[in-house]
């Protein structure tokens, strides 16, 4: 059985590891003058093990299982993402990743492709950073569903056996991955935000937020093959495409228990027409508990159209209803990416920036001088949004009426 | 039949804080919750309990003191409550999780549906439920945001994906994990505060469920999480004070100076 120890002779008592628990498991014995951990809270996640200034805490794992012939995996496999025939953005930035950790040991990368019409796909693939193109085409990929998708990636896998496996941490990939996972028995790390092969041990080091982003967690994969991992959408660079690139493509035949179903698509409605996915733009206008009342928020709309951009939120204003859902940037709404990211009455809650800190530039308009925004701005810009706000729209108006005439 | 909602009790991450000179994580003060998606999960779960009359069975798995929160679904209106605790749980990834919690819904026989939030708001994974699922080989339905018909032996809803939204129908058993906007939690009663109190609440630990230390908590787990630190800010630019009209234009140089050329 796994358990944490406190090595007696090394531990001072100093009591840097209490504060480190997030599970407030680790006290200092006022006996002993020694840390002690009460085993009923510890969850063995070994933050005070990177705490301690002199290596007292041990946390011992036991045996386990491994994949028996774990050696024998080789080779990075990106799973691709389409949708009506047209791959996802996220599964060239995946191909950018794996080209770049490939670096270290000359892995070959290859693309699962499974979709009803591949049409171009496979060479533009192959521009993008694959060297094998895996394609499955079959009428019934036209629509994503789990289990024939997870059947055949499963199947992949076993028989190609790849050391990594990446997908997009989209609602596909996150649906698809874990099952996959725990039907072979495999780790998989969620919404990674970075990847790097450990020089040493060559294993994949997995890095992703936890804690609604107040942490950074690196996690291995370490007995068990493949190593599986989601990858956060637009945090990953995609390569520029190569067009005469070198690669191959190998048609996969499925069986015919492979398409199969229990979950059956009775009706997709895509989203409306005029609805904007905020992470395709280039420019945010986002606003946050700072706005105030959901009436301020055509204000923004203003600014952003006048900039043809979109309206951001923080998770603050999404929850007082203000804005819906699918404008929250953040830990737990999208990750965006743009050229110029305008932050309104957004004080930089650390679950806010983890959403948008790899955006070009960002401005910061806040009352407080000391908002955590500002720490991350480009430019900051400190005073009353509602002053500076319909004053910028008129600004911005003028300048494109003399640039318009 | 009867509906199982897993949930797990984590630390309100809104509170969690950076010591900036130690770079650690300051707990202090900081309270466990239920975790805010597996509230909609459970009033789903007591949804179709009132319609249906299949009992809800609110499971965790986690140390003792997740009891609490077992006792708080009982007071929002579950029927039953199991917590999955032992020592050698500790530790776990989603993988033994999953594993720890299909093999209790397998033991406890005649589920129709099992529950979950989207993800837990410590981990943000999301892995947990679709590993449930693999693990029964049952089918599943994440990212539901809305459960429009739960009849004898299926279940429709609605699927949030990016493109748009799926109506998707699965025979039951299923495993379904949901978004908030599938529907408004109620608030705990005055009777089920009652209840909760006094109900006497069951722990199945490694013996109970019949697994093996080495298919459950850190030791079962593939992944193992081997360093912590505080995320890397970039650094701040120039602030500017003054006149909201200076400010302004001087924002429209920005954010026009930046435009390509038209």
């Amino acid at each position: 059985m796994a358990r944490i120890e406190i090595r007696e002779e090394t531990c001072t008592g100093c009591g840097a590891c209490v504060p480190a628990c997030p599970f407030g498991a680790i006290s200092v014995s006022s006996s002993s003058g020694l840390a002690i951990i009460d085993p009923d809270r510890c969850n063995l996640c070994g933050a005070c093990e990177e705490s301690c200034p002199f290596e007292a805490i041990i946390i011992r794992k036991g045996s386990g299982q491994g994949t028996p012939d774990s050696g024998s995996y080789r080779g990075i496999l990106v799973v691709g993402e389409q949708r009506e025939g047209v791959v996802d953005h996220s599964t060239l930035e995946l191909l950018g990743a794996a080209r770049r950790l490939s670096e270290a040991d000359g892995s070959v990368v290859s693309v699962l492709l499974m979709t009803a019409q591949p049409g171009e796909w496979p060479s533009r693939l192959i521009a993008g950073g694959a060297d094998v193109v895996l394609l499955a085409e079959h009428p019934c990929f036209s629509h994503y569903l789990t289990e024939p998708c997870a059947r055949l990636l499963e199947k992949v896998i076993l028989t190609t056996k790849p050391a990594v496996v990446l997908a997009a941490a989209t609602t596909t990939g996150r649906d698809l991955m874990p099952r996959v996972a725990a039907r072979i028995d495999t780790g998989l790390t969620a919404d990674c935000t970075a990847l790097e092969i450990d020089g040493e041990s060559g294993l994949l080091l997995q890095t992703r937020p936890a804690f609604g982003g107040n942490i950074m967690a690196t996690i291995l994969c370490e007995r068990t093959r493949p190593q599986m991992a989601t990858v956060r959408p637009r945090v990953m660079k995609a390569l520029e495409p190569e067009p005469g690139r070198e690669g191959r493509v190998e048609k996969l035949e499925l069986e015919p228990g492979d398409p199969v179903s229990r979950v059956e698509l009775l009706d997709f409605t895509p989203l409306e027409e005029g609805a904007i996915d905020i992470t395709e733009s280039e420019t945010i206008v986002s606003g946050g508990r700072g706005m105030k009342s959901p009436e301020s928020f055509p204000m923004l709309q203003e600014l952003a159209d006048l900039l043809d951009g979109s309206v951001g939120a923080s998770r603050a204003a999404v929850d007082a209803g203000w804005v819906p859902y699918p404008h929250q940037v953040g830990q737990t709404g999208k990750t965006v990416q743009p050229r110029t990211y305008v932050a309104c009455g957004i004080s930089g809650a650390v679950q806010h920036l983890v959403g948008m800190q790899s955006s070009d530039r960002i401005y910061a308009i806040n009352r407080d001088p000391r908002a955590p925004i500002f720490q991350v701005c480009t430019e900051g810009f400190v005073g009353d949004l509602f002053e500076i706000l319909p004053a910028l729209a008129r600004e911005l108006r003028r300048r494109r009426g003399e640039a318009g005439s | 039949m009867r509906i199982v909602v897993a949930m797990k009790q984590v630390p309100d991450t809104t509170d969690v804080r950076i010591d900036e000179e130690r770079g650690t994580l300051v707990r202090e003060g900081v309270p466990a919750i239920m975790n805010p998606f597996d509230a909609y999960a459970l009033e789903e779960g007591l949804r179709w309990r009132d319609a249906l009359g299949w009992p809800v069975i609110a499971l965790t798995m986690g140390p003792p003191q997740a009891m609490e929160m077992l006792r708080e679904a009982v007071s929002i209106g579950a029927d039953e409550a199991l917590l999955l605790s032992d020592r050698a749980f500790a530790g776990a990834d989603t993988w033994a999780t999953a594993h720890t919690i299909a093999s209790a819904v397998e033991k406890l026989g005649d589920v129709a549906m099992v529950l979950t939030g989207k993800q837990a708001i410590d981990g943000d994974t999301a892995q947990t439920g679709p590993g449930i699922a693999a693990a029964l080989d049952w089918p599943q339905l994440t990212f539901v945001g809305r459960v429009s018909e739960v009849a004898g032996d299926h279940v429709t809803v609605e699927r949030y994906v990016e493109g748009g939204c799926e109506v998707l129908r699965c025979p039951l058993p299923a495993l379904l994990t949901i978004l908030k906007d599938a529907n408004v939690p109620r608030m705990p009663s005055i009777r089920g505060k009652m209840k909760a109190r006094k109900m006497e609440i069951p722990v199945w630990g490694l013996e109970e469920l019949g697994l093996e230390e080495g298919e459950v908590g850190l030791e079962g787990s593939p992944t193992r999480v081997v360093r912590i630190r505080t995320p890397e800010m970039r650094g701040g630019g120039e602030i500017h004070e003054g006149e909201p009209e200076e400010l302004a234009r001087l924002l429209a140089d920005r954010l026009l100076g930046e435009r390509e050329p038209s």
